[in-house]
C-alpha cells in the first residue's frame, strides 16, 4: 500500500489558527488519514508542515494568505474524502451551532456584581459551611434564607445577633419554606398574592396554612420561614421577632399569622409582647400547646386549618365536614397509623387526636403525646420527614419511596383501623406524591384492609394540580379530607364510631 | 479577627491601587550585562521558581546548552551538556533579577533586553526578544538556525530597536494594551493586535534612526512576520506592573506566577519572596501535525505574568478564537472564563475593557483567599513545547495553576498575620 499526499490551497482564505487547529484535528480523525493540517501557508506553518511530511508540490507555493489543506492517508480515495470534509468545514466554519454557554457565578460576590439590585441570598450548602456563606450575605446588606440543615446551635446564635445588630432577616437554618413578594423559594405552593403575612418556624406548616388561605379565596403578603430552633431558648426568637417588625411596617400585611411549636415561656412571652405591638390582627398557632394568655389584637389557634380560617375572617369554631360514609370496620381494628412527610402535619394530626381523646405516640411526639419507642399508645404517628428516616436519603417530600415500606407494613397488620398520610405538593416536592402513594396501596392489595384516609397540600396553580392528585387518592379507595385536620379528625371518628 | 480581615482589606486595596495606577512604557533595547549588573558571566537566568540541573525538563536543558553554546561558554551542545551537569553555570530564577522570559525564558550577559519602565514607581523590568514561531530557544530549539537569529537579534536588530527607542519618549504601554484587547488580543496566545501597533509605533523612529537599509527591512519584516513579537513587551509591562505591588503587609495579591517546567510557582505580597511551588500541570490542548499529548512538556515559563496582570485567560473574553483550545470553543465560553476568573480577583481594570463584554474591565489582583474559597484555578493560555530538548514548539492550550500553590501560600500568610 503506498501513501498519498494530497494539498489544497484556498487563495486568500483566512481563518484563526485555532479554529483551523480544531478542524485539523477532526479531519486527522478520519478513516484511512494517517495525519492532516489546516495551516495559513506562512513560512513557518510550511515549515511545520515539511516536518510533518504533509507538504506536496501543491502547498509550497502558497502564500501567507493563503489556506493549506495537507493530508496525508493509506490510498487515494481517503485522501480525497478527507480534503472533501475539510473543505465542508471550511465553508461553514462556525464552531458550534449557536449554543450560548450559560454563566452561573461561583460566589456570592460574582452574583451580586450580576444583580446588584437583589436583596435576599438563598443559601443551600453542606451545613457546617451555612452559616460562613449567611454571614457574608448579611454584611453585604442581604437578607439570608438557609436552606440547608445540620447547622451547629451554636452556629445558628451566633449568626442571628449579628444579623439582629446589623438589621438584617436569617431565615433558617433548615428553613424549607419561604415566599416573599410572591416569589417562592425553596418548598412553597403557588399562592395568590394577598392581605395575610405568615410567620413561620416549620415548612410544612407555612405550606398548609398559606393553601388552606388560598382555597378560601384570600392570599398571602409574604410567608417568613425562620428555622425550626429559633423560638427555643438559645435562640430567643430573634428572626421571628425581626420578621414581626418587617410585617408590621409593611403595608401590604393587613393580617398576621404565626406558627411554630410550643416555644419556650420566655421566648413566648417576647414574641407575644411584640406581636401586642404590631397593631394588625394577629392569630398564633403554637401546634400542641395548650390554650394560653392571647394579647388583645391576637388569637390562639389549636390547628394549622384553624389558623387559616381565622386569618381569612372565618371563625375557627366552623364545623368541619363530617366523615363520608365508610365501611364498618372490623372489631380487632383500634390503631390509628399517620404517615407523614411533613413534621407539622404529624404535629397537628397529634394536636387533633389528644383534642379528641385519643392517646397517641409519634417520633415527634407533642406536649401530651408518648415518644414512639414507649409504645404507651395504640396509635402511632411517625414523622418520615425526621433524620432517622432520611439519613443518606431523600425527605419523602422530594421521593416518597421513603415512605412504601411503612404504607405496606400498616395494610399488612391486622391492628390498624385507619392510615392517615399527607400528600404534599409545590415547587421542588415530588412530581406526582399521590399517584405513588396510590401505586404504593394497590401493590399492597388485600381485600380486608384499613381505612386510608390522607389531605392535599397543594393549590390547582401547583405544577402536581391539587385537582388531579386528588382524583389519582380517590381512584386507589383513599378518602381525601379537606386539610390535615380534618383528615385527623375523620380518623377519630372512624375509630370511634 | 474582624481587625486583620480590615487590615487584608486596606492591604488590597492599597495593591490594586498600585496596580492600576502602573504607567508602563517601552524605553529602550539594551544588553542584559548592562540592565541587570548583578548578571555575571556564567550565570543563566531560566523562567520559574528556582530549579537546578538535575530536576530541569528537557526543554529547559536544551536551551541551556544552547545559550552556554551562544554565549561562547561552551564549543558545542554536547559540552554544554556536559558542563551544566557539572555544575559550570549558576542556575537563577529571571524574576529575582527584574527580570521575565517566556517558557524556558534563558537570560544571559549578551542578550538584548527590552526595558520596560514603571513610570509611576520608577522601577525597570526586562524580558528578551520575542525570536519568532517555529525553532525557537524558548521552546528548547538550540540548533544553528537558533543560535544565528539570537546573534542576528543582538547584533543587528537590538541595538536598532534601542537606537529607535532612546529617539523619542519611549512608547506607553497601558494604551497600547487596551486598544489591542478591542482588536481581539489577550496578550498571552493574542498578540497580533499589538504586534500590529508596536510596529506602526516603531517603525518611523527606526526607518530615521536605521544604519543601513536592508537592515532596517530585516527588522521590520521580523516584527511584522512575527504575531507573537509583543508577548514578550506585554512580559516585561506585567513585570513592571506588579514588582511595586510586592511586599505590602497583610496584602493576598499574588504578585507574580511562574513555571520552570517542572514546578509552578506563585509569590504573594504579603508574603515576600517565598515562592509556593506545586508541580505543574499538563495544558489541555491542540498540537501541531504529526505531535500529540505524548510529546508535550508539562506547562512552562515566566508569561504567567500577564495573567497575574489580568490578561491572557483572564482576558480570555477578548480573543473567543482562543477558547477553542478547550471545549466547545464558543465566544461565550470564552466570556465565562473571563467571568470565572473575576470570582477570584479583586477588581476590574477600568483602563482595560473588553467591548464584547459591555467593556467589563478585565480581572484584576489574584486573591489567595478567593482562589482557595472558590476551588477556582488561574486559566492560563500557554504555548506547548516538546519533551525532549531541542525540537521546540509543538502545539498551544489553557492550564490551570495547580491549587496546592495557593493553600500553602494562605497557610502561610495565616501564621504571618498569627491565625491559626
Amino acid at each position: 500500500m503506498s501513501r498519498v499526499i494530497v494539498n489544497r490551497v484556498r487563495k486568500g482564505l483566512y481563518l484563526d489558527s485555532v479554529a483551523l487547529m480544531r478542524f485539523s484535528r477532526s479531519i486527522a480523525g478520519l478513516a484511512g488519514v494517517e495525519e492532516a493540517a489546516l495551516m495559513m501557508g506562512t513560512p513557518a506553518n510550511l515549515g511545520i508542515l515539511v516536518e510533518a511530511g504533509l507538504l506536496d508540490g501543491a502547498g509550497e507555493h502558497a502564500k501567507g494568505g493563503d489556506l493549506v489543506i495537507a493530508v496525508r492517508a493509506r490510498d487515494g480515495d481517503s485522501a480525497d474524502a478527507a480534503v472533501a470534509k475539510a473543505g465542508e468545514l471550511l465553508d461553514q466554519p462556525r464552531l458550534t451551532r449557536g449554543e450560548t454557554a450559560a454563566w452561573r457565578p461561583r460566589t456570592l460576590r460574582a452574583a451580586l456584581n450580576q444583580v446588584p439590585e437583589a436583596t435576599l441570598a438563598l443559601i443551600s450548602v453542606p451545613g457546617d459551611f451555612a452559616a460562613a456563606e449567611a454571614r457574608k450575605a448579611i454584611r453585604r446588606g442581604l437578607d439570608a434564607m438557609i436552606f440547608s440543615d445540620n447547622v451547629p446551635l451554636a452556629d445558628e446564635v451566633a449568626l442571628k445577633r449579628e444579623a439582629r445588630d446589623l438589621g438584617r432577616l436569617v431565615m433558617g437554618p433548615d428553613c424549607g419554606t419561604a415566599i416573599i413578594n410572591g416569589v417562592p423559594l425553596a418548598f412553597a405552593n403557588r399562592v395568590p398574592s394577598g392581605a395575610v403575612g405568615i410567620i413561620g418556624a416549620s415548612g410544612t406548616g407555612i405550606q398548609e396554612v398559606s393553601c388552606l388561605i388560598a382555597r378560601n379565596g384570600a392570599g398571602i403578603s409574604h410567608a417568613i420561614g425562620v428555622g425550626g430552633r429559633d423560638l427555643s431558648e438559645a435562640v430567643g426568637g430573634i428572626s421571628t421577632l425581626r420578621a414581626l417588625d418587617m410585617l408590621a411596617r409593611d403595608p401590604a400585611s393587613e393580617r398576621v399569622v404565626l406558627i411554630s411549636k410550643p416555644p419556650a415561656p420566655e421566648v413566648s412571652a417576647r414574641v407575644l409582647e411584640k406581636l401586642s405591638g404590631i397593631g394588625k390582627p394577629a392569630t398564633v398557632c403554637f401546634v400542641g400547646a395548650p390554650p394560653m394568655a392571647m394579647p388583645a389584637n391576637a388569637v390562639q389557634a389549636f390547628t394549622l386549618r384553624e389558623a387559616a380560617l381565622r386569618s381569612v375572617g372565618v371563625s375557627g369554631e366552623t364545623p368541619p365536614p363530617a366523615l363520608p360514609p365508610v365501611p364498618t370496620i372490623a372489631p380487632g381494628r383500634r390503631e390509628i397509623r399517620g404517615l407523614f412527610s411533613g413534621g407539622t402535619l404529624c404535629a397537628e394530626a397529634q394536636a387533633v387526636m389528644l383534642a379528641g381523646k385519643i392517646a397517641v405516640a409519634s417520633n415527634a411526639p407533642i406536649p401530651g403525646a408518648a415518644p414512639a419507642s414507649t409504645g404507651a399508645a395504640e396509635s402511632l404517628l411517625l414523622d418520615m420527614g425526621d433524620d432517622s428516616y432520611t439519613r443518606g436519603r431523600p425527605h419523602p417530600m422530594i421521593d416518597p419511596e421513603v415512605r412504601d415500606d411503612a404504607v405496606r407494613q400498616a395494610m399488612a397488620d391486622p391492628s390498624v383501623a385507619v392510615i392517615l398520610a399527607d400528600i404534599v405538593l409545590g415547587f421542588g416536592a415530588h412530581g406526582d406524591p399521590a399517584g405513588h402513594l396510590a401505586r404504593a396501596v394497590r401493590a399492597a392489595g388485600g381485600a380486608e384492609r384499613a381505612l386510608l384516609i390522607a389531605s392535599v397540600t397543594g393549590t390547582e396553580a401547583d405544577p402536581q394540580i391539587r385537582s388531579v392528585q386528588i382524583a389519582k387518592l380517590e381512584e386507589a379507595g383513599i378518602l381525601v379530607a379537606p386539610s390535615n385536620a380534618d383528615a385527623a379528625r375523620w380518623a377519630c371518628e372512624a375509630v370511634q364510631r | 479577627m474582624n481587625d486583620i480581615a480590615g487590615r487584608i482589606e486596606t492591604a488590597n486595596r492599597e495593591a490594586l491601587g498600585r496596580m492600576i495606577a502602573g504607567d508602563p512604557v517601552l524605553v529602550d533595547v539594551i544588553p542584559a550585562a548592562e540592565a541587570i549588573p548583578s548578571l555575571q558571566d556564567r550565570m543563566i537566568l531560566h523562567a520559574g521558581p528556582p530549579v537546578d540541573w538535575e530536576r530541569m525538563c528537557g526543554p529547559m536543558r536544551g536551551a541551556v546548552a544552547g545559550i552556554a553554546v551562544f554565549e561562547g561558554w561552551a564549543p558545542d551542545l554536547e559540552t554544554a551538556n556536559r558542563m551544566a551537569g557539572e555544575g559550570a553555570f549558576d542556575f537563577r530564577p529571571n524574576h529575582h533579577f527584574d527580570a521575565v522570559g517566556p517558557m524556558t525564558g534563558m537570560t544571559t550577559i549578551s542578550q538584548p533586553v527590552m526595558v520596560v519602565e514603571n513610570r509611576a514607581f520608577g522601577n525597570r523590568a526586562y524580558c528578551t526578544i520575542n525570536e519568532g514561531l517555529g525553532k525557537v530557544m524558548r521552546f528548547g530549539g538550540n540548533d544553528a538556525e537558533v543560535l544565528d537569529r539570537l546573534r542576528w537579534l543582538r547584533d543587528g536588530f537590538g541595538p536598532a530597536m534601542g537606537r529607535a527607542l532612546r529617539s523619542g519618549e519611549g512608547i506607553p504601554l497601558k494604551p497600547l494594551v487596551a486598544r489591542g484587547l478591542t482588536m481581539g488580543d489577550e496578550m498571552h496566545q493574542r498578540n497580533v493586535g499589538c504586534t500590529g501597533l508596536m510596529l506602526r509605533a516603531l517603525s518611523p523612529a527606526m526607518a530615521a534612526s536605521a544604519g543601513d537599509l536592508d537592515g532596517l527591512a530585516r527588522a521590520l519584516a521580523f516584527i511584522g512576520g512575527n504575531d507573537q513579537f509583543f508577548l514578550n513587551i506585554a512580559m516585561a509591562m506585567g513585570k513592571a506592573i506588579m514588582d511595586p505591588v510586592r511586599d505590602i503587609e497583610a496584602s493576598t495579591i499574588v504578585t507574580a506566577m511562574s513555571r520552570n517546567g517542572t514546578e509552578f510557582g506563585i509569590r504573594v505580597s504579603g508574603t515576600g519572596d517565598t515562592w509556593f511551588t506545586a508541580p505543574v500541570e499538563m495544558p489541555e490542548g491542540l498540537y501541531f501535525p504529526g505531535f500529540t499529548e505524548a510529546d508535550a512538556n508539562p506547562d512552562m515559563g515566566d508569561s504567567t505574568i500577564v495573567e497575574t496582570v489580568g490578561l491572557g485567560g483572564f482576558a480570555m473574553g477578548a480573543a473567543p478564537a482562543v477558547a477553542g483550545f478547550v471545549g466547545a470553543g464558543t465566544a461565550s465560553e470564552a466570556a465565562n472564563f473571563t467571568r470565572s476568573m473575576a470570582e477570584i480577583t479583586l477588581g476590574e481594570n477600568p483602563e482595560w475593557t473588553i467591548p464584547a463584554m459591555d467593556y467589563r474591565g478585565v480581572p484584576s489582583g489574584i486573591d489567595i483567599r478567593l482562589v482557595v474559597e472558590t476551588g477556582l484555578a488561574p486559566t492560563i493560555n500557554t504555548g506547548i513545547a516538546h519533551r525532549e530538548p531541542g525540537i521546540g514548539q509543538v502545539g498551544a492550550g489553557v492550564v490551570r495553576a495547580p491549587l496546592a500553590c495557593f493553600h500553602q501560600a494562605l497557610r502561610a500568610f495565616a501564621d504571618r498575620m498569627g491565625v491559626s
